[in-house]
């Protein structure tokens, strides 16, 4: 029993969904948008059905005979009608279902003829849920689209002189989704330190946004994991670099803004200073709070994407101990780049079926595993305080030091809340002793 | 600084009013390439016209929000009933991923399900390997006493035989000759959630009476709930047949896997009808469903190979138990005990201290067609009008069916059925013709917003507030809760309403 997702999880779901201006249409039968609509919190500001999208379900609802007659023609007319009813709209994504692939439909020849006919955005993902073995491939193929429908825009627009040269300060965001307000509690920072957050990926984003990211200064790069692929690609077209920061936890956060920090002028590297120095005392009172009532506890993660190695600091800066982690869908690279926020000793495992994780659990003892929805209720019966850590447990954010805060007092509700004293009754805990 | 106060943490619900965040959502304007919020306005008021309304229901292709799902989550819903079950889903891994997702959000309880996770090469050469790899790691990994195998869209699409597959791996020892394997064609393009059901329930049953039928009855009644997701409708039926002496047996019992205590340790199957139970069904008196639309197959199934008789009843609303409990007594032999009749009492009672509430009030309803033809009963019981009825996953069948209700009623008069429609068109519905009150899952708090439209939850999927489902909306106690969250409801709204001091509050009254 896995707890993977598949291909149009990761595109859909991941990447393409927080774009909010964008419609994306769940192309195909009606369940895939069905059931991963509203599901990550990936907050955004915008009035939902005028000019923005981000918490509504479009979809082509498949029928039998659309597998066996096709759908393309439903599709060219579903986005004039889309058209018609949300004029607002400022680009269309066809977010590919199992069926696409399989019955051989041309959903790119219909996305070029729509391109010119609503004159707008119209991007064809080929996202098929059978696609890899994991969401991860999703994230790539979306990725690619990225480059191949969003960024030649970006090079006309350029040919024609329409993109204005920016600031030195100009950066991305790239792989915050904005999952309960993240990717605010970020760029604030990094507005503090001076920098001129030019997009954001795709937590809260436009396509605007996305369309000019080429010509910003430095990608800042949260998720990795789905977001590598296209960091590279500007990289290597663009001649953009990329850095990989991580916002969990005041210690993190410093090291992280130094290191953005870096690669500007005296004047930003100061401005961090001053940032770090200016949420001091903020983060000193979070921590002595709730440390003394968090030193020393355990915790056992198994996650997606970037969590299983960026949360980790975190923990420690509340004197928390990490034991185990896992990665739902990991790659070598994220390999690699976990082993240095670990304590030698920390089990690793590596997308674990929920029999492995239940035993891994039940040998590890730990005081809290965190983790995600369909494991959340599985470690509550075994009497183990948990906190979602896709959702932050419909908490956050958890970024930046806003979100430490918050992360800190979450922890401890969790780790320190009375009801789990509940579990067992007396008489059966008096049977047991008496035994 | 935002997080000003230790000892008052702000998260997300407050953090972002902060001046540092608006400041932050103002700067960010500049980027975003968005509309003017003249133009924006211009559009959302436009969105409320009547004009609008019409393209909105022009629409031949598009489908925005609906209020349906697809059949395998149904279909595991079925399995998970049966006594150490294990659901089974052919077809690619996400669809699984997705249905635990929604059950568990939905129940706040674990909820096990496999894939045989099939990729690209199964979609070129089938997927026989993954289905004979899948069965045999699962039954030695979880160890069940069933696997409950249906489908998602890719394996349909590609045309995968389970019945052979399944000979196929048992023959291949993916699990012992005897090992029960009931399966079902689900695809996602035919049909709702509702389907999915009745096509695994079919399936399982088919599989397990195999053989089974006796010279004679067993005495039993077999009770199919259909898709529920109320556990406390699965208690409340088993308590009503105790009290009224049935033996009977539920097709299938999933309330201690949906609800199971907390005791500190963690049991993937809980409870359950036994399979030697289900077995005996084939032997029982007869069948009631509890719900129409999601077992039309199976009740097809029963009369037709069984031979058995099968009769549709929603125990929601007065009369509606009360037909529930004189079938009921008339299949027994036992008279309704006092207790009943006192709780009769007590429901209708409680309607008559309400209805001045509820006379009159216009509301518009979505939901499952069975869901809804017993909010309809309750709703015509006490007086209040429903006006806007949107089934996403309707036919004709159930529009005649609920036609034929409304006509029983002058407060059915100005009701409109918009079958297979979705909630973009009662959006368009709620601005254009308002009514006093929305009833309907989670997705509904997105036109509360939009249209101030007060909303009562009752459906499924039920994300946003906890515990509703533990409840029961059939029988009398189940009318009361169906009454005590709509009532008050619309007194929450009125006290809302009238809240400004020296403005509205002339009305903010302590007794109502």
């Amino acid at each position: 029993m896995t707890t993977r997702g598949c291909a149009y999880a990761g595109s859909k779901g991941v990447v393409w969904g927080p774009i909010k201006d964008m419609i994306h249409i769940s192309h195909g039968p009606v369940g895939c948008g069905y059931y991963s609509w509203s599901g990550r919190r990936n907050y955004y500001i915008g009035t939902t059905g005028i000019d923005s999208f981000g918490t509504m379900q479009f979809t082509s609802d498949f029928q039998e005979r659309d597998i066996v007659f096709g759908g393309d023609k439903k599709l060219a007319k579903l986005i004039t009608e889309l058209e018609e009813l949300f004029p607002l709209n400022n680009g269309v994504s066809i977010q590919s279902e199992c069926p696409i692939g399989l019955i051989g439909d041309d959903i790119e020849a219909v996305a070029k003829k729509a391109t010119k006919e609503i004159g707008k955005t119209v991007v064809p993902v080929r996202c098929e849920g059978f696609r890899g073995v994991s969401q991860s491939l999703g994230h790539h193929i979306a990725n690619d689209a990225v480059r191949d429908w969003v960024f030649p825009q970006y090079d006309k627009e350029k040919k024609a002189g329409n993109i204005p040269d920016g600031t030195p300060y100009d950066v991305a965001i790239i792989g915050d989704y904005n999952i309960g307000g993240d990717a605010w509690s970020s760029r604030i920072l990094l507005e503090e330190i001076g920098l001129r957050v030019v997009a954001q990926w795709s937590g809260d984003g436009t396509l605007h946004e996305m369309v000019n990211t080429p010509s910003v200064k430095l990608n800042l790069v949260h998720c990795y994991r789905s977001m590598n692929y296209i960091s590279r690609h500007m990289e290597e077209t663009y001649g953009i670099p990329w850095l990989e920061y991580n916002f969990f936890g005041p210690t993190q956060i410093a090291e992280s803004l130094r290191e953005i920090a870096s690669k500007f002028d005296e004047t930003i590297q100061a401005k961090a200073e001053e940032v770090i120095v200016k949420y001091q005392k903020q983060t000193e009172e979070v921590i002595a709070k709730y440390r003394p009532r968090l030193e020393g506890k355990t915790v056992a993660l198994m996650v997606g994407g970037l969590r299983p190695r960026h949360v980790v600091p975190a923990f420690y800066d509340l004197g928390m101990r990490l034991i185990g982690t896992g990665y739902e869908f990991g790659h070598n690279d994220d390999y690699k780049r976990t082993t240095h926020y670990i304590e030698d000793g920390t089990l690793i495992y590596d997308d674990v079926s929920a029999y492995e994780f239940e035993e891994f659990i039940k040998e590890m003892k730990p005081d809290l595993v965190a983790s995600g929805i369909k494991e959340k209720y599985v470690f509550q019966k075994m009497a183990l305080p948990f906190r979602q850590m896709h959702s932050w447990d419909y908490s956050g954010p958890y970024h930046g030091y806003d979100g430490f805060a918050i992360f800190a007092r979450d922890m401890d509700l969790a780790l320190n809340s009375p009801t789990w004293s509940l579990i067992g009754a007396p008489w059966k805990k008096a049977e047991v002793e008496t035994a | 600084m935002a997080q000003n106060n230790i000892d008052n943490i702000k998260d997300h619900a407050e953090l972002f009013h902060q001046d540092e965040y608006q400041e932050l959502f103002e700067n960010k304007k500049q980027f975003e390439g968005g509309h003017s919020p003249e133009e924006v306005a211009r559009i959302a008021e436009w969105t409320k016209t009547w004009e609008y309304r019409e393209k909105n229901f022009a629409r031949e292709s598009l489908t925005v929000n609906p209020a349906k799902a697809c059949q395998p989550l149904g279909a595991i819903l079925a399995a998970v009933g049966f006594e150490g079950t294990l659901p089974f889903v052919h077809g690619s891994q996400g669809c699984v991923a997705y249905f635990r997702s929604h059950f568990t959000r939905h129940f706040k309880e674990p909820f096990s399900a496999v894939s045989s996770s099939m990729t690209e090469d199964a979609a070129v050469f089938g997927g026989q390997n993954n289905l004979i790899d899948g069965l045999a790691n699962s039954y030695n990994l979880y160890k069940p006493k069933m696997i409950a195998i249906c489908t998602t869209c890719m394996a349909e699409v590609i045309g995968d035989d389970l019945q052979a597959f399944i000979t196929n791996a048992k023959n291949a020892g993916s699990v012992p000759q005897e090992f029960p394997v009931p399966y079902a064609h689900t695809p996602s393009f035919v049909g709702s959630h509702i389907l999915g059901y009745d096509n695994m329930m079919k399936g399982i049953l088919s599989n397990l009476t195999k053989h089974k039928k006796a010279e004679t009855t067993n005495g039993k009644i077999n009770f199919i709930p259909g898709f529920e997701t109320y556990i406390g409708n699965l208690r409340e039926v088993k308590r009503i047949a105790g009290l009224l002496g049935a033996n009977y047996t539920l097709l299938a019992d999933n309330s201690d896997y949906l609800d199971s205590p907390n005791d500190g340790e963690y049991r993937m199957y809980q409870g359950g009808t036994t399979l030697e139970d289900a077995a005996d069904s084939i032997n029982a008196e007869t069948t009631i469903a509890l719900q129409a639309y999601s077992t039309v197959k199976t009740r097809e199934y029963i009369e037709k190979e069984w031979k058995q008789s099968t009769t549709v009843l929603r125990p929601v609303g007065i009369r509606g138990t009360d037909e529930f409990l004189i079938k009921l007594s008339a299949l027994t032999g036992q008279p309704i005990p006092k207790e009943l009749e006192e709780e009769r009492g007590r429901a209708v009672d409680a309607l008559t201290d309400s209805q001045a509430w509820l006379h009159g009030k216009r509301i518009a309803l979505y939901g499952d067609p069975d869901l809804v033809i017993g909010l309809v009963q309750f709703l015509l019981e006490v007086g209040a009008e429903p006006v806007h009825i949107v089934v996403s996953n309707s036919n004709d069948v159930f529009e005649t069916e609920l036609h034929a209700l409304l006509d029983t009623s002058p407060f059915g008069a100005g009701a409109t059925i918009w079958g297979g429609k979705d909630l973009w068109h009662l959006r368009s519905l709620l601005f254009t013709e308002p009514v006093d009150l929305l009833i309907g899952n989670s997705y509904g708090k997105y036109l509360w917003r939009d249209t101030h439209t007060p909303l009562v939850r009752i459906g499924y999927p039920i994300f946003d507030r906890h515990h509703l489902h533990r409840y029961t909306t059939y029988g009398y106690q189940g009318t009361i809760n169906l009454l005590n969250w709509i009532v008050n409801t619309l007194l929450d709204e009125l006290d809302r309403n009238t809240i400004i001091p020296s403005k509205t509050d002339i009305s903010y009254d302590l007794i109502r």
